[in-house]
C-alpha cells in the first residue's frame, strides 16, 4: 500500500495552528507583540 | 532542467537564503537612520530567528514574541505564537532553518571560509544536541513565565542572555548608528558580544553549532519534520545503503534510516548526492532522471 504523501497530522496541526492564531488575535496578543516589537528591545541588543 | 537544479542546488539554496533575508530585513532606512521599523508588519511573526530590533526587520521574531507574551502580566500562554509554530511547522518544518533563517545563513557562510580544520560535530554531539531543549524549556518558557518582577513582567531571558542574532543584526548596527547608545554599553553587552563572538568563531570550525546545540526555534520546528509537507521518504527498493547521504549530510544524519530526523535542516545535500535518487520529498511525484542524462 502506497504511503500517503501528506501525513494526517499535517492537517490537524495546520487547522489547530490557524485556530490558535485566530484566538490569539482575538485576545489581543498581537498588540502585546506589536508594542514590544516597535521599540528597540534594549535587552535583546545587549544594553539591558 | 532537473539535472541543472540537482547540480546547482547549493547555489540555488544560497540564493533563496539571501533573497529571503533581503525581503524580511529590507528596511534600509532603518540602517541609515539607526532606527527600527514601526509599521504593521511587526505584528506578523517571521519564521526564522529574526530579531525585531534589527534596524532592517520588517516582522517579528517568534521566539522574541513568545517571550514578550509569556513575560507580560496579561497572558500565561501565547495562542498566537503557538499557532504560528503549528502552522509554520506543519508546512515547512526545518526548511525554515535551511532556507529562511538569517543566522543560519551567517553560519553557512562562515563554515565556507577555509580556516580551521572543519568538522561536522563536536565531541559529545549525541549529548550536546539535548542542550537546545534545555534552552527552550528554561530560557524561553519557564523563566519568562515565572521569573517576574513586582509588576508581573519578566525579561526576555533567551533574547537578553543568549540570542546571537539579536546582537549581530540588532545590537551592532543600532549601536554603530546611535552615539547615544554608547553610554549604555556595559556588562550585558560584553557578555552578549562574547557569546556572539564565540558562536561565530565556532561556526568557522563546526557546521552550524548554534542550530545543533542552542537554538530553541530549530528545536520546535524539528518536531514537525516527520509530518511537514517538506518530509522526505526513502524508496527502499532503490536504496543500496552506500551511506553517501550521511557522508554528504552536514548534520551527520543517517538519512537512509532517518529521513525525517528532528536534526535535519532540509538543505537537500543528501538528495543531491544520492546515486540512486531514492531520497524523495514525499509530496512531489516520483520522477527519475533519464538514463542518458545520468550516464553523462
Amino acid at each position: 500500500m502506497a504511503k500517503k504523501k501528506i501525513h494526517p497530522l499535517f492537517w490537524i496541526c495546520l487547522i489547530a495552528g490557524l485556530l490558535c492564531i485566530a484566538f490569539g488575535i482575538y485576545r489581543d496578543e498581537v498588540i502585546t507583540i506589536y508594542q514590544k516589537a516597535i521599540y528597540i528591545c534594549m535587552e535583546c541588543i545587549g544594553l539591558g | 532542467m532537473a539535472k541543472f537544479i540537482k547540480k546547482s542546488w547549493s547555489k540555488i539554496r544560497l540564493g533563496i537564503q539571501i533573497l529571503f533575508l533581503a525581503l524580511t530585513n529590507g528596511y534600509v532606512a532603518g540602517f541609515l537612520k539607526g532606527k527600527i521599523y514601526q509599521g504593521p508588519g511587526k505584528k506578523i511573526c517571521l519564521p526564522g530567528l529574526n530579531c525585531y530590533s534589527c534596524p532592517g526587520a520588517l516582522g517579528s521574531c517568534p521566539i522574541g514574541s513568545l517571550q514578550a507574551v509569556l513575560g507580560s502580566p496579561k497572558f500565561d500562554i501565547s495562542f498566537y505564537v503557538v499557532g504560528f509554530f503549528l502552522f509554520a511547522g506543519a508546512v515547512l518544518g526545518r526548511v525554515v532553518c535551511g532556507f529562511l533563517c538569517p543566522f543560519g545563513l551567517v553560519q553557512d557562510l562562515l563554515y565556507k571560509i577555509p580556516f580551521f580544520k572543519k568538522r561536522k560535530n563536536m565531541p559529545g554531539h549525541k549529548v550536546l544536541v539535548w542542550l537546545k531543549y534545555a534552552v527552550l524549556l528554561l530560557m524561553v518558557i519557564i523563566l519568562p513565565m515565572f521569573a517576574v518582577n513586582a509588576y508581573g513582567i519578566s525579561d526576555p531571558w533567551f533574547c537578553k542572555y543568549i540570542c546571537p542574532s539579536g546582537t549581530l543584526f540588532g545590537g551592532i548596527p543600532l549601536i554603530a548608528a546611535n552615539e547615544g547608545l554608547w553610554q549604555s554599553l556595559g556588562g550585558l553587552f560584553i557578555w552578549k558580544f562574547s557569546v556572539l563572538l564565540i558562536i561565530l568563531v565556532w561556526s568557522l570550525w563546526v557546521y552550524r553549532p548554534f542550530c545543533k546545540y542552542l537554538c530553541p526555534l530549530g528545536t520546535v520546528y524539528g518536531w514537525f519534520n516527520p509530518i511537514a509537507l517538506s518530509r522526505f521518504r526513502i524508496k527502499e527498493e532503490d536504496c543500496i545503503h552506500c551511506k553517501k547521504c550521511q557522508n554528504a549530510c552536514p548534520m551527520d544524519i543517517p538519512v537512509y534510516t532517518k529521513p525525517n530526523s528532528t536534526e535535519c535542516i532540509r538543505c537537500g545535500k543528501c538528495v543531491q548526492t544520492c546515486p540512486t535518487e531514492c531520497i524523495r520529498v514525499a509530496l512531489l511525484p516520483d520522477t527519475k532522471l533519464p538514463d542518458k542524462v545520468k550516464e553523462k
